[in-house]
């Protein structure tokens, strides 16, 4: 039946026929009417007109005449709203219907009508349906929650819909189960903090019996859910992984990637010598690379995700570099995908292959891809050291082939070669000289220009080729001036007698003729260098450069955590946090991985990051030993500093910790006391050190028993031990700690009074004292005054020992005390001290002397022993 | 989830519009067109493009493309096989999908959509399902149907929808009953200059045809079930069976479908049934070039190599190719640069040989890409991995039905680098 008329759509006259015939006696001729009416809707045109005479055909027995109404009113009652609540009272009468399939299709429209008159209408029978006999008609009802949660959220839940929607995800039957995850899935999106979806094992379990049975999308619902699931254990882990797993063999790839997902994220917590956690391992590979052999627009999904899973786990697919291979009809979005992949998979083993395979692609049609290409084999090079050489003559082959953007391509990550690998590759310098004037990307031609400054010394014609690019320097976008001109500055550093002019020529066009800021600024710091003092200016511009790192390019570790949890969505695709895009998801939560049971934190102290900011001033100067704070009395122990806030809330989602150290019999402790600032419980705590000076590592676990409630504070006492692996930090005290609760994992360093170190066995012998004194080289001496202290020696003296700080010795010298003191550190280093007083004066000066020369050496660099003398 | 799907064709005509939810303005389609210009190719249109409040998803079939808007955080894998799942319902109504039979049968396109979608959630998207809701159209039943005064709607709850087994609808009765597989395995290959292969796979899939009554329950064995190690299976095949006892056990969808695929990239087991001897290369000075391309079987484990043909991808600077053939035509479109030689059955004794000149824009460069050269071919009864059925077996039901498998090899994107 030909519905569409290649005849030109005359409103007036057609609307007009059609209305005679929607009005007509006979069914059949009524139903004609109602499809062309459907079909002209179908491709856009205005029908509305003929609303009140559509809507007048859905008192029908004939079903199918029925569900075109419906379509037709799906369409236009929101432009005709008034004309819609004509409807109302059939589809009530049809939510009666003995046949379900009626019922559900009355149930079905109705919440897609979206004109507010009707859903006040619509809540009865959806309730009744909710609650209906048969299964179909509650699957439909369930979406239709949704649909009305979509149009008026308040009325959803004051008619209290979500609690029966809850409940319908322990319904019988697994179609209303995936439903019903699925409307609640949609709504929880919109209310982020809600906890519609309350997952216990008891629904777990609802949810993995309901996945076997129901149909492929169902199942896509429930896996999503279930990602969003904590086991309470590596167990319960386990056995969700074992259930989880048979979908990897769905033909449907969207249940793969959903099942990939829970795995991932479930795997997290397995303990790594499992076997099954190899078995999963190994069971992961096959349904990755299945996704690969589907249709473009599905391997691109497949692919951008997988990239993420090669970050995260490079084991699962390091053996199966040839899938990545590119075909030359795969879309160009395919190919730059793979091509990803295949340098991030890339390694010592397969090397020459990706290396072969690369320099193919060098010769592809497509320009991007190409230039991708021969990026990627210099992102090789970079990434594995033994295939430099290897790479950089497969450049040299590509810039022989002359083509232009290869040439530029290539000399751009030679670059890159040469500040990974300096002083080794240096002889294809010439080569790329000769590539000089066919370079017309600003990227390539900075590029070159680096080269040329930065080797200057051994190319000959250095300053001819940086000359010939000054003449146009105008015209130069501003990525190549400013190389330019550093590259002439280094030219000048290495000969100066031929290049005055030169640097005097592009200064003054830096500074006099650009209007550039930075370049400007640039080449008036240079200028005010090289006049004021060369040798500084030497230093400066000719310093050693830092390497430049294997992989620029991997996603942040936390980032990667939360896209893991997140794999399968948009967020996947884009390699952004959800919360960075998607619109109407009002503060979406972070996910976050599972830490892996009992081994504490999920990150190695290694990884701690090295520059950790607002470490608090040092704590333990010969000046708070004193405790100059506390006025008078004998002291009945080591000097303890008030608490200092070491993590502040703002940088740890709402905990702050300030704390403390102390020395109480003997036994070294971490005072702290934990705010929870935030607005939920905190819980899970626990705390790990980085290596460091002196070795000190916590001596058990932190016990914070009680959930953290928002605004409380807890105080809590780690004791600590010296166990741990040793590191030289700087400062020398310097203690970077890593604290985990169940929001995340913060880090903040703080530092040790070194007082903290000195045992209580610390006296030394005092027959020997003296004849070692002597014996201490002059170089293991330091002297310090100490300023403004108003004691004797004898309260002094106390005062120190409370710190393990022992007097041997007391001699006085025309008015001057000597005291004689030795201290031993926890690591066994002794230190011999010297302190005079003299009488009335508030400066004390000390002269410590170091037993163990080579320990000396470890002081030197510090500033914290702050004792001594002149 | 889905919010909208528009169809478009490849000229950029915007010829169907269906909202699942509220309506969403035609005008977000410009940024869809916008990419459309910017990727050249249809083929390399992003599957998945952001616009400032929408994401659109959309996949190109049969010169359509099909492009869905969606605002919340949705899998796209789950859109994107939605969308397949669409395109292939269009197939199985109409035989085509094509912009002429989708707005030919307007009226049934759209009530399919509606069956298939709710408020963006899948709904009905079996085959077999849709079927008994929406009746396909055909030339008798539209007679019929005008002379009863009946419909294309069917009066029934859909008896599979419910069912812990979807895929099959109660109540089939044959008078003939049969159940047929198709093993079709395709190599997707890739080999260098030299001939050896870079990379080879198979990817296999077993279609059925089964036309069986009432509720039969189906087991499925292989002689070597061990070459299977990477499977994806149709939703009624039991994954637990597979697991412990590697047969297919099912109880199967009424007529045709794939019961299951596969992947097999072990090198060794891959067979290359061709190897391919050729030499094109383009001269420094007079715009002009040479080719030369020798065909010939390789691994064909005694079967005969059928509907050869090998395609090449000319740089853009060749104007036209002056060439003779020994076996079979051939055809260079000056416009796509594509050269197409149909070789047909390969005899072995008297290999067939393409040679010839190709002529070059005058004035034209050296052209820097190296053309590649693409291989279709056919192997009946073989499945080139080895794969055997050994036999079916029926339970639940008494009748004997007719049973056969039959071997189909075919190249998949088998590519020759030169």
């Amino acid at each position: 039946l030909k519905v569409i008329n290649c005849c030109v759509w005359d409103p007036s006259g057609e609307i007009f026929e059609l209305k005679a015939e929607l009005n007509s006696d006979k069914k059949e001729k009524k139903k004609e009417a109602v499809k062309k009416v459907i079909a002209s809707m179908t491709v856009g045109k205005d029908v509305s007109a003929l609303f009140p005479d559509v809507v007048n055909c859905m008192q029908t027995d004939n079903l199918e005449l029925k569900k075109l109404v419906y379509l037709y009113l799906m369409n236009y009652a929101k432009s005709q709203p008034d004309m819609a609540i004509m409807a109302v009272n059939t589809f009530v009468k049809d939510c009666e219907d003995p046949n379900p399939l009626i019922r559900a299709l009355a149930v079905r429209t109705m919440g897609c009508i979206r004109v507010d008159k009707i859903t006040e209408y619509l809540c009865e029978p959806l309730r009744k349906c909710l609650k209906d006999e048969d299964p179909y008609v509650r699957k439909t009802a369930a979406v239709c929650v949704a649909k009305l949660h979509d149009i008026n959220a308040q009325l959803v839940e004051d008619q209290g819909f979500l609690d029966t929607l809850k409940d319908l995800i322990s319904d019988s039957n697994p179609m209303v189960v995936a439903n019903a995850v699925a409307a609640l899935s949609e709504i929880a999106e919109s209310h982020p903090n809600s906890n519609l979806l309350d997952l216990n094992p008891q629904t777990i379990n609802k949810l993995l019996t309901a996945l076997n049975e129901c149909t492929e999308w169902g199942q896509i619902f429930i896996l999503d859910c279930l990602a969003n699931y904590m086991p309470c254990d590596d167990r319960e882990s386990q056995s969700i992984c074992e259930r989880v797993t048979p979908r990897l063999s769905h033909a449907n790839s969207a249940v793969v990637l959903s099942a990939v997902k829970v795995l991932m994220k479930f795997m997290e917590m397995l303990p790594k010598d499992l076997d099954y956690y190899g078995t999963l391992l190994k069971k992961l590979a096959p349904p990755l690379v299945t996704l690969l052999s589907a249709e473009a627009e599905l391997q691109y999904v497949a692919l951008r995700n997988i990239n993420l899973i090669v970050q995260k786990r490079p084991e699962i697919l390091k053996h199966e570099m040839k899938v990545f291979f590119v075909k030359y009809n795969d879309p160009i979005y395919v190919k730059l995908e793979k091509l990803d992949i295949m340098i991030r998979l890339a390694s010592q083993a397969n090397i020459a292959q990706v290396l072969a395979e690369l320099k193919e692609y060098a010769t592809e049609v497509d320009v991007d891809f190409v230039r991708k290409a021969v990026r990627a084999i210099g992102r090789c090079a970079i990434k594995v050291e033994q295939s430099a050489e290897r790479c950089v003559s497969t450049l040299l082959d590509l810039i022989q082939t002359k083509v232009n953007y290869v040439v530029q391509e290539a000399i751009v990550v030679i670059k890159d070669i040469f500040r990974k690998y300096p002083n080794k590759y240096e002889s294809v310098i010439a080569t790329l000289c000769e590539n000089l004037d066919s370079l017309d990307e600003p990227e390539a031609r900075a590029a070159m220009i680096w080269i040329v400054g930065e080797y200057a010394e051994r190319i000959d014609n250095a300053d001819e080729l940086l000359e010939s690019f000054l003449e146009g320097f105008h015209d130069e976008s501003a990525q190549v001036q400013l190389q330019l001109l550093t590259a002439i500055v280094k030219l000048f550093l290495k000969k100066p007698t031929e290049t005055q002019e030169l640097v005097q020529q592009v200064l003054s066009l830096a500074t006099q003729d650009s209007d550039n800021p930075d370049l400007r600024d640039r080449g008036y710091i240079y200028w005010r260098l090289l006049s004021t003092d060369p040798v500084a200016a030497k230093e400066v511009v000719l310093a050693e450069k830092p390497l430049i790192s294997e992989e620029t390019d991997l996603i942040e570790p936390t980032l990667l955590e939360e896209l893991i949890c997140h794999i399968g969505t948009l967020a996947s695709v884009y390699h952004k946090p959800p919360s960075a895009f998607v619109e109407g998801s009002r503060g979406v939560q972070h996910k976050r991985l599972p830490a892996r049971m009992g081994a504490g934190l999920g990150v190695a102290p290694a990884a701690m990051p090295a520059s950790l900011g607002g470490a608090p001033a040092v704590g333990g100067g010969l000046g708070d030993l004193f405790d100059l704070g506390g006025g008078v009395g004998m002291p009945t122990g080591s000097y303890v500093a008030p608490k200092t806030v070491w993590l502040l809330a703002i940088k740890a989602k709402g905990l702050e910790i300030s704390g403390t150290f102390a020395r109480r019999g003997g036994i070294i402790q971490m005072d702290l006391s934990l705010t929870n600032k935030a607005m939920s419980v905190m819980t899970d705590f626990a705390v790990q050190f980085n290596r460091n000076s002196f070795g000190l590592a916590p001596a058990g676990p932190m016990q914070v028993l009680t959930p953290l409630s928002p605004n409380q504070t807890i105080d809590v006492s780690l004791p600590l031990s010296m166990s741990g692996p040793v590191m030289k930090m700087e400062p020398l005290n310097n203690l970077q700690v890593a604290v985990k609760n169940n929001i995340d994992v913060f880090y903040f360093s703080c530092q040790y009074p070194l007082s903290l170190l000195f045992v209580e066995d610390g006296r030394f012998y005092r027959q020997v004292f003296l004849a070692t004194w002597k014996d201490i080289p002059n170089d293991s001496e330091a002297q310090f005054q100490i300023k403004d202290i108003h004691l004797n020696s004898d309260v002094a003296s106390n005062k120190l020992q409370g710190s393990n700080i022992f007097t041997i010795a007391k001699r006085t010298v025309e008015g001057q005390d000597m005291l004689y003191q030795s201290i031993k550190l926890t690591n066994g280093i002794w230190v011999l001290a010297e302190m005079r007083i003299q009488t009335g004066n508030p400066n004390y000066t000390k002269t410590n002397g170091f037993r163990d020369c080579m320990q000396k050496q470890m002081y030197d660099s510090t500033s914290v022993v702050r004792f001594s003398s002149k | 989830m889905i919010h909208s799907l528009f169809l478009i064709s490849n000229a950029g005509d915007l010829f169907l519009e269906k909202h699942w939810k509220s309506v969403i303005s035609r005008s977000v389609c410009d940024y869809f067109f916008e990419a459309r210009e910017k990727a050249v190719e249809p083929d390399n249109v992003p599957p998945v493009i952001r616009t400032p409040h929408h994401y659109l998803i959309n996949i190109y079939r049969e010169k359509i493309f099909f492009v869905s808007v969606i605002q919340t955080e949705v899998p796209p894998l789950f859109v994107i096989e939605f969308l397949h799942r669409v395109a292939e319902t269009f197939q199985d109504y109409f035989g085509e999908c094509s912009e002429t039979t989708i707005k030919d049968n307007v009226v049934i396109v759209y009530e399919l959509l509606e069956e298939m979608l709710d408020n963006g959630f899948p709904l009905a998207t079996e085959s077999n399902i849709l079927k008994e809701l929406i009746r396909p159209p055909t030339i008798l039943r539209s007679m019929v149907n005008t002379i009863t005064g009946s419909s294309n709607v069917g009066e029934t709850l859909p008896t599979g929808q419910l069912s812990t087994i979807p895929w099959r609808r109660a109540g089939v009765k044959y008078t003939s009953n049969e159940a047929y597989f198709d093993v079709v395995e395709e190599i997707d290959a890739i080999l260098d200059k030299s001939g050896t292969a870079v990379f080879a796979e198979i990817q296999g899939v077993i279609d059925a045809c089964v036309k069986l009554s009432g509720m039969p329950d189906l087991t499925l064995s292989f002689m070597n079930p061990r070459l299977l190690d990477d499977v994806s299976f149709h939703p009624c095949v039991r994954y637990k069976r597979w697991e412990s006892e590697r047969v297919i056990s099912f109880i199967p969808p009424d007529g045709n479908f794939q019961l299951m695929s596969y992947h097999i990239s072990a090198q060794n087991l891959v067979a290359i049934p061709v190897y391919v001897k050729q030499n094109i290369s383009f001269f420094e000075t007079g715009s002009s070039g040479r080719l030369d391309i020798t065909v010939g079987p390789k691994q064909t484990m005694g079967k005969t190599l059928e509907c050869l043909v090998v395609t090449v991808h000319m740089p853009k600077v060749v104007l036209s190719a002056n060439l003779s053939a020994t076996q079979g035509t051939y055809n260079y479109d000056p416009v796509t640069k594509i050269l197409v030689w149909d070789i047909g059955k390969l005899n072995p004794q008297k290999l067939p040989n393409l040679k010839g000149s190709l002529s070059l824009q005058s004035g034209a460069p050296k052209p820097e890409e190296n053309p590649s050269l693409n291989i279709d071919l056919k192997i009946q009864q073989l499945a080139i991995s080895g794969l055997k059925v050994n036999r079916l077996d029926v339970y639940g039901e008494k009748y004997k039905p007719f049973k056969g498998v039959k071997y189909v090899t075919k190249a998949g994107k088998f590519q020759v680098r030169t």
